[in-house]
């Protein structure tokens, strides 16, 4: 059972609606949907306490401010990372459905622009020993490579997350701690999200038939364990931490390292910060 | 459950997850059909309120027809759903930040306006046929009178008031309706190919395009089918009409796409390499050449030479076709193509649409026929020609 059947919507938006809702009651339409709101927001009333503590004991969601770090210098690509989040949180084992995924970027000598390709290319596929585990196809051994690195990507939890913003119901949203997540028992599976994210981290989960994506393993983090890519990597590469806490890897990772953020410009406000990336990385 | 795992090939670099294009066919009908409905209602508000008193052979037709094809609208979106039986967690907790949110109030609104208009444009008729002695249809048209027999001159003009003020209410109705799913589209800053703020515009004056050539078509039909003659002035209005909302869509839309190219952001290659590729028969022949420029030129010469009778039917109504298709062409192209050009602005999908499944092209086809049969049976309990037999 994953992480996104446990936590409760936010009440807090419904409650916003609700209000408004009050000035402009005039309409009759609009008073049948504010009963049908208020007694939804009722029947959540007693959850609101649980989605403070999404039900686990111990754990405050006002008292964190999760971030993510990436250190694309010591990525080596060995795909690990894609593996355990598939199996940690039952992702499809497919070419088309990843939480997370690596970028290969390899720039030939005489060539300007990098070569892109990630673990879903066929050719990687076809190097790959079984679905569900992935490897980089070595196709560059014969080419003169003046430069090339792997750039773990995930969904960025952004500030304001363009995909909170078009979902119709309210079924994704931001918690209290910085976690963009989907209530896969409220969605309905519009995929309106998956289009207004402009990283390509959201995708449509066809067992549950509603969209699915990183969580930061919402359900590991809330107990204090890291997320399962950050746990597998061998290097390093993948920092995890609460901002809140000053000494904390994410929070040294950024106060370390000249960070950037991927597509700024979209003003989602992102909350992974990459290291050691290149002009060509989108 | 079936499954939609429908993953398509690509070329340069896409996202892992764009291989599995998330907005089919299905979402290439709901906009067009709002479009229909959006441009018949045109066509019938012009008669309605603002007097082209040439267009009312087809004024109660055209309110017909826009009915069929709104009762039709929220289908394609409900088949689309992952969880259709939720989508109601979109009226009962809508997001109100979000596009979508709205559209069960805005449809739920407009649908109520339609039916209201057509209950007082048919009123007349539901009442004598509710008084006839015989026929088991009169007790249904007894309910739909409410009980109210009065159709007194007082009546009557008490009837017109209304009809002139939902009329009014619904051309911003109607239009913001189809204004708004360009919004869906052009407020997406994740797509290059949507994000514009003249996609509104373009929807909006594609959408009575589509509508007043959909009219034409079924009207020149119904007057075979009854074996009644076509109304030349009525058609030559819509035909006026056609053309100069196709002059200004066309403009508009070379206008987005030269600024599109112009301003030449980031992914602009890329964008370059679909037009020149995968986009020359959708876009250049189908949508462009043999849809748009070619029913423009048929009229244009119609026009010109003062051509009437028969010639002017076949060429008024081909041409008319050919926009049809072209505004389909156009959805498609836009709903479809701005998925197949990747958000990495390095790659593109290639989608080719399954003919059969819950989002096949048989599927989308049905749900297009829909209005069709609707209208079918409507036209025979609410005939719209008596007042032009009169």
């Amino acid at each position: 059972m994953d992480e996104n059947e446990r936590l409760e919507p936010p009440d807090k938006e419904r409650r916003d609606f609700l209000s408004c809702l009050g000035s402009a009651i005039a309409c009759g339409a609009a008073a049948v949907a504010a009963n049908s709101v208020a007694s939804q927001a009722t029947a959540a009333t007693p959850a609101t306490a649980a989605a403070a503590e999404p039900g686990i004991p111990g754990y405050d969601w006002s008292k964190h401010q999760w971030g993510f770090g990436v250190d694309a210098e010591k990525c080596i690509g060995c795909l690990r990372c894609v593996e355990a989040c598939k199996k940690e949180n039952n992702v499809s084992l497919d070419p088309n459905h990843f939480r997370t995924w690596v970028e290969r970027y390899v720039t030939l000598q005489g060539e300007d622009k990098a070569r892109i390709d990630s673990q879903h290319d066929p050719v990687n596929i076809a190097a790959s020993p079984k679905e569900g585990e992935y490897r980089f196809a070595n196709r560059y051994k014969d080419a003169n490579v003046e430069k090339a690195f792997f750039v773990p990507k995930l969904c960025n939890h952004c500030t304001n997350p363009a995909c909170v913003q078009v979902c119709p119901t309210g079924a994704t949203y931001k918690t209290e701690d910085g976690v963009v997540v989907i209530d896969h028992t409220y969605c309905i599976g519009c995929q309106y999200c998956v289009q207004a994210c402009p990283y390509g981290a959201r995708f449509f989960n066809e067992e549950k038939n509603v969209t699915d994506k990183c969580t930061w393993c919402y359900h590991r983090i809330t107990k204090g364990l890291q997320p399962a890519c950050v746990e597998v990597c061998p290097v390093g590469a993948r920092v995890f931490g609460d901002r809140n806490d000053k000494q904390s890897p994410i929070s040294q990772f950024i106060q370390n390292n000249r960070v950037r953020v991927l597509r700024p410009e979209t003003g989602n406000a992102p909350n992974v910060f990459y290291v050691g990336t290149d002009k060509d990385v989108i | 459950m079936e499954a939609l795992i429908h993953a398509s090939p690509f070329t340069g670099y896409v996202y892992p997850n764009e291989t599995i294009v998330p907005w089919t066919v299905l979402i290439v009908v709901y906009p067009y059909l709002t479009g229909l409905v959006a441009g018949a209602f045109t066509i019938s508000s012009l008669y309605q309120v603002f007097g082209f008193t040439q267009l009312r052979p087809v004024a109660h037709f055209a309110l017909l027809i826009s009915l069929c094809c709104m009762i039709t609208v929220p289908l394609p979106l409900l088949l689309h759903l992952g969880h259709p039986e939720r989508a109601f967690n979109a009226m009962i907790t809508p997001h109100v930040t979000s596009a979508f949110a709205v559209f069960g109030y805005a449809a739920g609104f407009y649908i109520i306006l339609l039916v209201l208009e057509t209950w007082f444009v048919f009123r007349p008729y539901i009442v004598q046929q509710a008084q006839k002695p015989t026929g088991l249809l009169r007790w249904g048209y007894r309910i739909l009178s409410l009980g109210s027999y009065d159709v007194s001159d007082k009546a009557m003009r008490y009837d017109q008031k209304w009809l002139f003020t939902l009329a009014i209410i619904g051309i911003p109705g109607a239009h913001g309706l189809h204004g708004y799913v360009g919004f869906v589209f052009g407020s997406l800053k994740s797509r290059e190919w949507w994000s514009s703020d003249l996609m509104p515009v373009i929807f909006l004056f594609s959408a009575i395009i589509s509508g007043t050539a959909l009219v034409i078509i079924l009207y020149v039909l119904s007057c075979k089918l009854r074996k009644v003659s076509v109304d030349l002035s009525c058609l030559k209005v819509m035909a006026y009409a056609l053309w100069g909302f196709m002059m200004f869509t066309l403009l508009i839309e070379g206008v987005e796409f030269l600024s599109l190219v112009y301003r030449g952001r980031e992914g602009v290659e890329v964008i370059m390499e679909f037009v020149k590729g995968p986009l020359i028969v959708p876009f250049f022949i189908l949508q462009f050449g043999v849809g748009s420029v070619l029913p423009l030129l048929v009229i244009t010469f119609l026009i010109w030479r003062g051509t009437s009778g028969t010639a002017l039917i076949v060429g008024i109504t081909g041409s008319a076709i050919l926009v049809l298709l072209a505004v389909l062409m156009m959805r498609y192209n836009v709903v479809i193509g701005g998925q197949e050009i990747s958000k990495t602005a390095k790659g593109l999908v290639a989608y080719h649409p399954p003919i059969f499944g819950r989002e096949g092209l048989l599927a989308a086809g049905i749900v297009l026929a829909i209005p069709l049969v609707l209208l079918s049976v409507l036209v025979r309990l609410f005939p719209p020609w008596e007042k032009a037999a009169a």
